[in-house]
């Protein structure tokens, strides 16, 4: 099974707009990415073209593992808003 | 704000953030004095943010809710616990299992048993406010008075910090440091959705009866992590657990080592045709005794995983939320009582935790932690190979001799690892079973 699958399982009420910041330019210096390869609900990808990283927040089951693997410390990370994000009915 | 501050609006003797296991039972610790106590919940209600393995433990849990059984929503009562050490392909499984009466844990989903405490709660004059992220503590002169939410501003004499693992606010005031990757765990579960019958037949249960598996190696073989299954009434939740730092150095996904362990010829048939109910994630706190975060400071106490207290070796962390926040909770009400908010009158907490298992426990295994940190390709690794291994040729009937085949085994440990080696494990052993003793 794969993780779009998975994904496809979790409820969730998405924001229209990111709790999660990460500084591009910062993220540009980053060699490891680390983000884009841990992340459970694969939220991070770079993009090599336009040199920014895509984030899909919508995604997110709010582990908290980026904000903790960060290396460049550049990932601006909160709660989503009270009534947003992730609801877990099986957890 | 002036210090006669009981004219103030939106003024309560105190505030828990997060409606998990831990704030609820401070909250209506609370509440029981006839204290006022709000309880804020970032989700849209209590358990709807929260993932665990998960079992919750009856004594503990009967500390906060004496009748808990009669009406919350439990799945199964525990009565069997699986400890299997998965080879590539085989596996060893030592098996303990008891009479039901004895049985001390239950299977619960978040969704509704942290739902059903807080309306517990709510019956016994807890406020809770759902759908509201605490967004920053307000502080005066070095003493906490009060939280930011998104809409407004709340003021308290004390407030208890049980917003989880990812605990920003105990960050904000200094009392926990940044979180390092080999302080937490990434666990992810998946939960199927299998008919109770068949549940009952694989697990080799009855109704109401639950079966517990810790799973070692596998495809965790010498990583710091651990798998587990749970059995709930018509569902099975697996899942495993990996320090954050294994990850990273391996540059692996716990999802990928989770597919991974479903397709162990061990584990597959028991979620075989289980449809997948819901995917989720979250942190463990695995800092142990020796990294434990400041838990309480002038008219702020933490419990639960926002204070890091959880007992890894024995996967046990609902409890020490539940009676932390019980502490917590106690020591408020003697600080209301005193009119006293300040850290010295709120240290009576941090006492109350060293008298408790809580303090007792994470003591007990302040070495383990860091041991197997060192050493997990080799007590997470090579050794649960090796207990695969000899049980392969215990059983193997196959014309060589007993006596050579148990020589050529005692060798191989001698080639695999030099001598030096073995006594560095030995004395890991020796120093860790002295420190758990000490």
């Amino acid at each position: 099974m794969n993780i779009e699958e998975k994904l496809y399982t979790v409820k969730y009420f998405p924001d229209n707009c990111s709790h999660l910041k990460p500084d591009d330019e910062k993220c540009k210096e980053c060699e490891s990415k680390i983000c884009n390869v841990i992340c459970p609900a694969n939220v991070y990808e770079w993009n090599e073209d336009e040199q920014k990283m895509i984030v899909r927040y919508e995604n997110c089951l709010e582990c908290g593992a980026c904000r903790i693997t960060c290396e460049k410390k550049c990932l601006e990370w909160e709660f989503p808003r009270g009534t947003k994000g992730v609801m877990f009915k099986q957890g | 704000m002036s210090k006669d501050d009981s004219n103030i609006e939106n003024k309560t003797d105190v505030i828990v953030v997060g409606g998990g296991p831990a704030g609820i039972s401070a909250a209506v610790t609370v509440a029981r004095s006839g204290k006022k106590v709000i309880l804020i919940e970032r989700g849209k209600f209590a358990g709807s943010k929260n993932v665990f393995g998960g079992a919750i433990y009856t004594k503990p849990t009967k500390e906060i809710f004496p009748d808990f059984e009669k009406t919350a929503p439990l799945e199964r009562k525990n009565i069997e616990h699986k400890y299997a050490l998965l080879g590539e392909e085989d596996s060893t499984v030592i098996s303990y299992r008891q009479k039901d009466e004895d049985a001390e844990s239950y299977t619960v989903i978040r969704s509704k048993f942290d739902r059903w405490m807080a309306k517990e709660a709510m019956k016994e004059g807890v406020i809770v406010v759902e759908e509201t992220v605490v967004r920053e503590l307000i502080l005066d002169e070095n003493r906490v008075v009060g939280i930011k939410t998104e809409l407004e501003d709340y003021y308290s004499d004390i407030v208890i910090l049980a917003d989880g693992v990812n605990s920003l606010l105990s960050e904000q005031i200094g009392l926990k440091k940044e979180i390092k990757p080999e302080d937490v765990a990434l666990s992810v579960k998946e939960v199927f959705k299998i008919p109770e019958e068949k549940i009952n037949e694989r697990f080799n249960i009855n109704d109401d009866e639950g079966c517990i598996y810790q799973l070692f190696g596998g495809p965790m073989l010498g990583m710091l992590g651990l798998g587990f299954i749970y059995t709930n009434e018509n569902s099975v939740s697996i899942g495993l657990g990996i320090t954050l730092n294994e990850l990273i150095e391996r540059k692996i996904n716990p999802y990928d080592l989770l597919e991974d362990l479903k397709s162990h010829p061990t584990i597959a048939p028991l979620i075989k045709d289980g449809e997948l109910l819901e995917y989720s994630a979250h942190l463990i706190p695995e800092a142990g005794y020796k990294k434990l975060p400041e838990l309480y400071a002038a008219g702020v106490m933490v419990a639960g995983d926002a204070g890091m207290l959880v007992n890894n070796i024995h996967w046990e962390g609902t409890n020490l939320a539940m009676i932390s926040g019980k502490l917590a909770g106690e020591t408020a009400i003697i600080a209301l009582s005193k009119k006293d908010f300040s850290e010295k009158t709120l240290s009576r907490y941090q006492e109350a935790l060293k008298k408790s298992f809580i303090m007792k426990d994470l003591y007990t295994y302040r070495e383990v932690l860091d041991v197997l940190h060192k050493k997990s390709k080799d007590f997470l690794g090579y050794y649960p190979q090796k207990i695969n291994g000899f049980f392969k040729i215990f059983t193997s009937v196959d014309c060589i001799p007993k006596r050579d085949k148990y020589r050529e085994f005692i060798k191989s440990i001698f080639t695999d690892r030099k001598i030096p080696v073995l006594f560095s494990d030995f004395g890991n052993i020796i120093k860790l079973i002295g420190s758990v003793l000490k």
